[in-house]
């Protein structure tokens, strides 16, 4: 117990005498973490579109003209329950249908007059399916619409029409987040190396100092414990400054990152999100610090 | 306490540093070892602070084979040998009090004995008024004194000291060497390594000479001879 409160107090004391050193590797840990904070926010922004672009894909089953109301409602309750997948379903009447045309195409005076040649409203009463985005899952609940009791009900489902275009807005989402993904592992790396590089330096200028803790006879422990220490003050320091930056940044970018994503805010994804923030600005900082000057000490140690 | 049993050792296929040399240091005694740079002095003082081990040979510390010790042991065989350097090995981001408190705090000894002892011993070594002042600060005799300091704060059973003297002024010499001789009349047993022949020969002590990693020559009351 007394040696860990030497440990630690030697760790303190090193570092607030080696000033430069320490102001260098923080300043350094400072750039590693906010790298990955950004591919944090990155991948916030990410998931916002692809769940933007998931929620516009929906299965549509047109029920036949002389379906009744309360026979769909049926089938939509059923729906809800068939599987897990679906997020949603919603009922639009034909009523309902033909005021989303004619609000759509108000200015499209063609359509309008084709409209009124065909006389009666053309439009069917029809479910709109939502599920989580997976077009397998959107395979599925088409096949069990087609293929269950109420198939008599249903003229037609929609989903082979979309279908290209559910799979390839799909897998270009996938590839986004698989690109992120890698990305972000190698901009880690290399920011870990610099970071790594930088404490090697600062504990290069210490290897004589070593050398001499070894020999009066210090153990490994104490004579790794103060740099470990340090290692653990940069991370925290760095994970301090950090942490406020990002919530400066999300808070002063919000408005602006609200006019290129509407309806993302920055700030209220970092608020959301801030324990995590935390978790990995810390965790990287701490991880990095310590794992860098356990690796560099270690070569130092061995005889 | 020490003994050398026809210790060898070798760094590359071709460099012999040492060549079968054997002899013992009891309890108590003042020994010298003499040769020029390259002798093999150093390599004498790292083979007994288990920091290299022999080629071939044995190297005892208290009857115990020191390269089959193993980290713990060497530790605390380290602990019971003080070394002097001629580059002083300080810890140059402590200062003068924390120096010498490093090599009781690494022993694990309280920080009342500390409190206690580190005073004491920088009165006896002359450095009292510069507690606060880090290695820089310090003059080169100042720097070796800290070094005897640090060397003595522990009571050690063995003192080593490797060349103590390469980089002081007569008068700063003297001062350690008269140091050396206090401590060694006080029961610790004193290692001198140096190429000083004046010293050598006013102290009339036992000498080892060392030439080509061989010992050449261990009288009782030696002279400087090479």
């Amino acid at each position: 117990m007394a040696n860990l409160k030497r440990i630690i107090s030697f760790g303190f004391q090193d570092f607030s005498r080696n000033k430069g050193i320490s102001v260098a590797a923080i300043f350094v840990l400072v750039v590693a973490i906010m790298l990955v904070t950004e591919l944090v926010f990155f991948q916030g922004v990410m998931s916002y579109l692809i769940l933007q672009v998931q929620n516009k894909i929906d299965i549509t089953a047109y029920f036949k003209a002389d379906t009744q109301e309360q026979e769909i409602l049926a089938v939509r309750d059923e729906v809800l329950e068939m599987s897990s997948n679906i997020k949603s379903v919603e009922y639009v009447s034909q009523e309902q249908a033909l005021a989303f045309f004619n609000e759509k195409h108000k200015d499209n005076a063609v359509l309008s007059q084709a409209l009124q040649e065909v006389g009666d409203n053309p439009f069917l009463p029809s479910l709109n399916i939502t599920t989580n985005g997976d077009p397998l899952k959107y395979a599925e609940v088409s096949n069990i619409l087609e293929n269950s009791d109420f198939g008599g009900l249903i003229e037609s489902v929609d989903f082979s029409q979309k279908k290209d275009t559910i799979e390839k807005v799909y897998s270009i989402t996938t590839n986004i987040n698989i690109f992120g993904i890698i990305f972000e592992i190698i901009l880690t790396i290399v920011a870990m190396l610099v970071v790594f590089n930088t404490i090697r330096l600062g504990i290069e200028s210490s290897k004589e100092e070593i050398a001499t803790m070894r020999v009066v006879g210090a153990s490994n422990q104490f004579v790794r414990g103060p740099f470990i220490i340090q290692g653990i003050i940069y991370g925290v320091v760095a994970f301090i400054i950090c942490f406020l930056f990002s919530g400066l940044f999300a808070f002063f970018l919000s408005s602006k990152m609200s006019v290129i994503l509407p309806g993302f805010s920055m700030w209220a994804y970092f608020l959301t999100n801030w324990w995590i923030f935390a978790l990995i600005q810390l965790g990287f900082g701490v991880a990095v610090g310590v794992i860098s000057a356990v690796v560099v000490v270690k070569k130092y140690l061995e005889v | 306490m020490i003994k050398f049993d026809k210790v060898t050792k070798i760094y590359s296929p071709d460099t012999a540093v040492l060549q079968d040399v054997s002899f013992e240091i009891k309890e108590g005694e003042f020994i010298s070892v003499i040769g020029k740079s390259g002798a093999g002095k150093t390599t004498l003082t790292r083979l007994i602070l288990g920091l290299e081990d022999p080629t071939f040979g044995t190297v005892y510390f208290k009857d115990k084979n020191v390269a089959d010790l193993d980290a713990s042991e060497i530790q605390k065989i380290r602990r019971k040998i003080g070394c002097i350097y001629q580059d002083y090995k300080l810890l140059p981001g402590k200062t003068v009090y924390e120096n010498v408190a490093y090599v009781m705090e690494v022993e694990g000894k309280g920080n009342s004995e500390i409190n206690k002892e580190v005073p004491k011993v920088l009165e006896l070594i002359g450095l009292k008024d510069k507690v606060d002042n880090f290695p820089k600060q310090l003059s080169g005799g100042e720097q070796q004194r800290l070094a005897v300091a640090r060397a003595l704060v522990n009571h050690p059973d063995i003192i080593i000291a490797d060349e103590p003297t390469g980089n002081l002024d007569p008068y700063n010499t003297y001062e350690v060497i008269f140091l050396l001789e206090k401590i060694n009349k006080a029961g610790t047993t004193v290692i001198l390594l140096t190429h000083d022949r004046e010293i050598i020969n006013k102290l009339g002590k036992r000498v080892i000479t060392l030439v080509g990693g061989r010992i050449i020559r261990d009288e009782a009351e030696g002279r400087f001879i090479i």
